[in-house]
């Protein structure tokens, strides 16, 4: 029975399994079709059928949290918890007290038929929840005023959901398959794959791992992991994560003003992942709003998820600021604004109860503490492979290292690692082709646990 | 203008007691069992044992097996085609995702918006007739008194996608078996899909179907959508399923669950842990005992609300499988009669014409609401409307 450490998160998009890895494999590939089995007339969408079968992923799943959530978070859902089984505490659709709401409720809806066009009423009664819900608006507030204090993003640009990667589809969703998109090689996988679903992109070109009409931007230790812009083509929206997932880079000042001036000259969105944000250990910006001119380009993503814990609980969020227009002039919040209320119906109320504790003074106390803890172990994690003579970057600003291995296949290195250790990493090449010779390293996980993988790294490579 | 006269409204009765029977949310407390589920689940997350992280975008295995033998006993639901999910309206989203914009849908006429939203969004429809309110190239198939509540099939046009309510939001009118045989019967003939969405099924009193999976060979035809908001006061705490059965094929043969799948590991992170905690808890034998007893108190409200419309000589449908009043008012429009119910009884219901065109005569009154309330809405109702 090989014991792994889950240190690493892995979602290849074409590979195939280098021999038995512990654990449940899930493949998702191509059946054959059944002669006589009724088909219906439906068309299969040819966007699903682009996206790489052979979609291989261990579970458990890596790339995950693994310290427990600090109390005054989970006494804050707890307490949430018993209070709706109480007359008094019992709340549906995001309103605090039913009655208290429907004055509200009704003059919104009289004054929105007065819209053109006229909007349904279930649409507007969810808007209205959406837009009065006095929990929402609390944590809504509390969010804008921990993370964007003095950035100009106010409580009613947040957009509280269930998590970064439901945001990115409900993103892709707004703007819809006719745009184009430019993301970092390499990246988090689900821009791309989201991209592919929407319809956005074409066939996938296995000689150059990448799909069409995708603008990849290459991120390596010779551009400082910065994409040279002056190369990049203009596309409709760029997705930039820092600090990154899979790099640990985080970008400086001057890199995100170039970036914030780029999209400013081509007209273009950045969809500003932060979720690593609080993982900063310099003065590299923690928001895109802190560059001038980012409200103009920019829409920020973020998430509970790595600094509280939330990877089952559920909770992030999207700002967007109010002078992002399309080029009619039309506001990007304002459509945003009806997907979250046509697909969506708010993230639970008991992970915003939690989402709430979180940005309460005591809680962010407590964050930091979770993220100090996950700093520690990638500072441990990079003195050992540091000390085995690799490459290693990352690991200052992020809870991932990422480490080199000149001229080889990231999939061999990751094999010969979990044979050898029983180590779960990551392939670079499941993050784009830009990925390729590199290993990511998570630093989730118990702190025996890191040990004993650095231990065992130790060995392998001494 | 309407917001004038709003104005106007609220001046005059600064101390309205204003009810509302028209959003439909839910508002008893949950079950104990169920709360402390969650309370405890949430408690664990701070200790080493009880943390976890990362759950199957799929659903625990736990809830999904619990919803495939609780919900579709003797049905033959397998858990492996469960998908738990944070409700329906997110699953309707990621179905239209799942289907592309290159699809003919068809609705009920009136209808849940959101099918025609999602529509509209994924780019599946032509643009709206401002008079009418209805979008081009969606198929809505009408729904009223005159075809009692089930749309004549012979008149309607072959789409790929069918989107099904029953127990029907707003009209409340829960298809019989005869009438599901003949919808699975026309997905058959058309090779068309059913969403069928079964939210209010828990509602039903009188033996109708409570899934379209009783009708033999729904299994090749239709996915079906429902969630514990209805059945378990969870509006707020956001927690559902779709099921997408296996024999579900595409006219190439690939099987619609694989690629649901995939749009749901590509964008979608699982439901709350804590949420599903409190599914496992309102699917227990005692939970679910407490649940339903939930269910039978917004149904005694229906009880009192339809007897009240028949007491002052008005048409009122549903009400008895559902959690819905679909109210007549030949002849009128419905937002006049919503302003003048509002004016009169501060009471606050929802104009049947946001529903469709089909709603323009009908109110759609809930039977969510707390009993002193829906009782002093009765009888404001009464004396108003006698």
């Amino acid at each position: 029975m090989i014991t792994t450490l889950s240190l690493l998160f892995s979602r290849p998009s074409s590979v195939s399994i280098p021999g038995k890895i512990n654990g449940v494999v899930k493949c998702v590939a191509s059946p054959s079709a059944e002669k006589t089995a009724y088909k219906t007339k439906v068309s299969r969408n040819e966007n699903l059928a682009k996206l790489q079968a052979g979609y291989l992923f261990p579970e458990p799943r890596i790339g995950d949290t693994t310290e427990p959530i600090p109390e005054v978070i989970t006494s804050a859902m707890s307490k949430r918890s018993y209070a709706l089984s109480t007359v008094d505490g019992y709340s549906g659709y995001g309103a605090e007290q039913g009655e208290k709401v429907s004055n509200d409720l009704h003059s919104f809806l009289v004054w929105s038929y007065s819209l053109s066009p006229p909007y349904p009423i279930s649409v507007l009664s969810s808007r209205l929840v959406c837009l009065f819900a006095p929990h929402v608006e609390q944590l809504r507030a509390a969010i804008a005023s921990t993370y964007y204090a003095d950035l100009g993003i106010e409580e009613d640009d947040i957009f509280v959901s269930d998590g970064a990667k439901s945001d990115i589809s409900r993103l892709q969703v707004l703007f819809g398959s006719n745009v184009t998109m430019a993301v970092q090689d390499p990246s988090y996988p689900a821009y791309v794959d989201s991209s592919v679903i929407l319809g956005q992109t074409g066939q996938f070109q296995k000689d150059v791992e990448k799909y069409g009409n995708i603008e990849y931007m290459r991120c390596t230790p010779e551009n400082g992991f910065f994409p040279d812009l002056s190369t990049v083509r203009r596309t409709d929206i760029i997705f930039f994560c820092s600090p990154n997932n899979p790099t640990g880079y985080a970008a400086s000042r001057e890199q995100l003003t170039r970036l914030v001036q780029f999209a400013k000259e081509n007209g273009s969105i950045i969809v500003y992942d932060s979720a690593y944000a609080m993982y900063v250990s310099d003065d590299s910006p923690r928001s895109i709003f802190e560059i001038p001119g980012a409200k103009e380009v920019a829409l920020e993503v973020s998430s509970f998820s790595k600094y509280a814990g939330f990877t089952g609980v559920r909770l992030g969020w999207t700002a967007i600021p109010k002078d992002l227009l399309y080029s009619d002039g039309f506001p990007l919040a304002k459509d945003f604004n009806r997907i979250v209320c046509t697909c969506f119906n708010g993230a639970s109320n008991i992970a915003q109860a939690g989402g709430l504790a979180c940005v309460s003074a005591e809680g962010i106390k407590a964050m930091h503490e979770v993220v100090g803890f996950y700093k520690e172990n990638t500072a441990i994690i990079v003195d050992t492979f540091e000390s085995l003579g690799f490459k290693v970057y990352g690991g200052k600003n992020a809870p991932y290292v990422w480490v080199h291995f000149p001229g080889r296949s990231s999939w061999d290195v990751f094999s010969e690692i979990l044979e050898k250790t029983h180590v779960v990493t990551t392939p670079g090449s499941g993050f784009g082709p830009g990925g390729e010779g590199f290993v990511r390293v998570s630093a989730f996980g118990h702190r025996e646990n890191v040990l004993e993988a650095c231990r065992r790294f130790k060995q392998l490579y001494k | 203008m309407i917001w004038t006269r709003e104005i106007e409204h609220k001046n005059k009765y600064p101390n309205a007691n204003v009810i509302s029977l028209g959003i439909g949310d839910t508002t008893e407390p949950l079950p104990d069992v169920v709360a402390l589920s969650m309370a405890n689940y949430a408690r664990k997350l701070s200790t080493p044992k009880g943390y976890r992280g990362y759950g199957a975008e799929q659903g625990c295995k736990a809830l999904r097996k619990a919803i495939a033998e609780t919900v579709y006993k003797d049905i033959g639901i397998k858990d492996s085609e469960v998908f738990v999910s944070d409700g329906a309206q997110g699953d309707i989203c990621r179905l239209q995702l799942l289907f592309g914009s290159n699809m003919s849908v068809a609705v009920q006429d009136p209808t849940f918006p959101a099918y025609v939203d999602s529509s509209v969004i994924i780019g599946q429809t032509g643009d709206v007739n401002r008079e009418s309110g209805s979008y081009q190239k969606i198929e809505y198939m009408a729904c009223g008194p005159h075809n009692s509540f089930f749309p004549d099939l012979s008149k309607t046009g072959r789409t790929d996608i069918i989107f099904f309510c029953s127990p029907n939001n707003p009209t409340g009118h829960a298809a019989s078996f005869e009438q599901l045989e003949q919808l699975v019967q026309f997905a058959q003939e058309n090779g068309s899909i059913i969403v069928y969405d079964s939210a209010y099924a828990v509602y039903i009193k009188d033996g109708r179907p409570r899934s379209i999976y009783e009708v033999p060979g729904a299994r090749k035809v239709a996915i079906e959508v429902s969630s514990f908001s209805k059945i378990a006061g969870f509006t707020g705490v956001r927690l559902g399923w779709t099921v997408v059965p296996e024999e579900l094929l595409y006219s190439n043969g690939f099987p619609v669950i694989k690629d649901y799948n995939r749009v749901v590991c590509t964008c979608f992170n699982g439901a709350s842990r804590i949420s599903q905690a409190g599914g496992l808890a309102c699917l227990s034998s005692e939970g679910f005992k407490a649940v339903l007893s939930l269910v039978d108190y917004y149904k005694e409200n229906a009880e009192i609300l339809l007897e009240t419309f028949k007491s002052v000589g008005l048409r009122a449908y549903g009400g008895e499988n559902a959690p819905y009043l679909w109210v007549h008012f030949p002849g009128s429009n419905s937002w006049d009669v919503f302003n003048e119910i509002l004016e009169k009884t501060h009471i606050i219901t929802v104009p049947g014409s946001g529903f469709g065109p089909a709603g323009k005569e009908f109110i759609r009154v809930t039977a969510f609401g707390h009993r002193e309330n829906i009782l002093e809405a009765s009888k404001r109702l009464r004396s108003f409307l006698s």
